[in-house]
């Protein structure tokens, strides 16, 4: 089942809306990767909130997901992890290392929002209110 | 005491010939007798009660009235074999009784007393013919042995059900999820930490953070006397959890005794934020809110290592 890709802004937003396949999941990674560069935006919001399940090989395409992301360029953030689900990842060990994730899609596009104003912070002088 | 009473008149029922076909007549004349001397059996009844001083918590005029119900109940079991009117009674009985104080003990301890009153107004009734004795007690003894076990069990069921009850109260009770301020939650564990205690407890705060959308927890664990590694590790996946709901955990209060413990056995709290006491673990989580950026982003910051 194919995940829409939709564009909103700077960001691009994945929602995924029900149980996929490994070739499913391996598709979504590479059409994510594709357009990351092709649209040129700075974050990614994958959806995982209609997710009960997640496996290993779910949680590493994540984890491949914001890390290829971050090599072209773009910040990746996972939101709307269940609480069972999060719990289970972890007495699997499936932690979601170096990935930043948070709980719904607001506050996903909040962490980006303020991501990529500290990154542009970086290579412009620094104004007055921002971060010390 | 019940089980030596069966066998001992099982004995003696064995050596009369079976006779079923009349069993049913027989029980219908049982339980007319026990209609008939309704009032002095039960009078009796309630005298040995008081006088082998079992239900001590109530009343002779309460005891009176609900020796009363439990002889009605158990006769009209005995006449119709079916025990769900028993069993509806003994369980309204338990739920009154238990909460004064009364024990098992007393409870098979009256059953079986009525048992015995019944059993010797049959023996005197029946004293001039042996025979007819020894089938009554057949069919009486299975059916009073059965009332006997109702009367026990649903006592029993009764108290199981309020103990877990409460222990489901308690529980709940001790481990509060508390909002300090929009987006900040507390948890402080007072006691002993179990595996069941430990997986309800990261169950609730999972929910909470969801719920109250919060981006930080403290964990205070000041009232744990003492962790294990078991205890340790499932903080630690607590930890992970939420921060994969977007909250990051500050724990707070380990004391020197469970910090030794912790590094002894090695318990990786590496990932773990730890703040000395309580208040500077609010003065911290406060610190992370106030900094707009979301607090777990120090810690998000990929490992060159883990890069692929």
């Amino acid at each position: 089942m194919e995940v829409p890709i939709l564009r909103q802004g700077q960001f691009l937003i994945a929602s995924i809306q029900s149980a996929l396949t490994d070739a499913d999941l391996s598709h979504l990674r590479e059409a994510l990767i594709a357009q990351v560069g092709r649209s040129r935006c700075r974050g990614v919001i994958v959806d995982v909130t209609a997710l009960d399940v997640m496996d290993s090989f779910a949680v590493r395409t994540l984890r491949d997901i914001a890390h290829m992301a971050r090599l072209r360029g773009a910040e990746t953030v996972i939101v709307g992890i269940q609480p069972d689900v999060a719990f289970a990842m972890v007495q699997l060990g499936l932690t979601l290392k170096g990935v930043a994730t948070v709980l719904d899609l607001e506050e996903g596009l909040a962490f980006l929002n303020r991501r990529t104003e500290e990154r542009s912070f970086d290579t412009k002088p620094r104004k007055p209110s921002g971060r010390g | 005491m019940d089980t030596k009473k069966s066998t001992s008149v099982s004995t003696r029922a064995s050596e009369a010939p079976a006779l079923s076909e009349s069993s049913a007549g027989l029980l219908r004349e049982l339980v007319a007798h026990l209609r008939q001397n309704r009032t002095q059996l039960r009078e009796e009844w309630a005298r040995r009660i008081t006088r082998a001083e079992l239900l001590t918590a109530m009343t002779e005029e309460e005891i009176f009235a609900e020796a009363t119900a439990v002889y009605d109940n158990y006769v009209e079991a005995l006449e119709t074999g079916t025990f769900e009117a028993l069993q509806a009674y003994s369980r309204r009985l338990s739920e009154r009784i238990i909460p004064r104080g009364v024990e098992t003990d007393e409870v098979v301890g009256i059953v079986l007393l009525l048992r015995d009153v019944l059993a010797r107004s049959l023996f005197n009734k029946y004293q001039d013919n042996v025979e007819k004795l020894n089938r009554i007690l057949d069919s009486y003894e299975p059916a009073a042995n059965r009332i006997a076990n109702t009367v026990a069990v649903g006592f029993v069921e009764e108290r199981e059900r309020i103990i877990r009850q409460q222990q489901e109260a308690i529980r709940e009770l001790s481990t509060p999820v508390l909002q300090v301020r929009e987006r900040l939650l507390i948890l402080p564990i007072i006691g002993v930490i179990d595996p069941q205690r430990a997986r309800q407890l990261t169950e609730q705060l999972l929910r909470a953070i969801r719920a109250n959308r919060a981006k930080v927890v403290v964990i205070d664990v000041t009232g744990v006397a003492a962790m294990d590694s078991g205890v340790a590790n499932h903080l630690v996946q607590t930890v992970e959890a939420s921060r994969l709901l977007g909250a990051t955990v500050i724990v707070t209060g380990l004391s020197p005794e469970i910090a030794q413990t912790l590094v002894t056995i090695g318990v990786d709290l590496s990932e773990m934020a730890t703040v000395g006491d309580l208040q500077g673990g609010i003065e911290e989580a406060e610190r992370l809110l106030a900094d707009r950026a979301p607090p777990s982003t120090q810690i998000r910051e990929l490992p060159p290592e883990t890069n692929r």
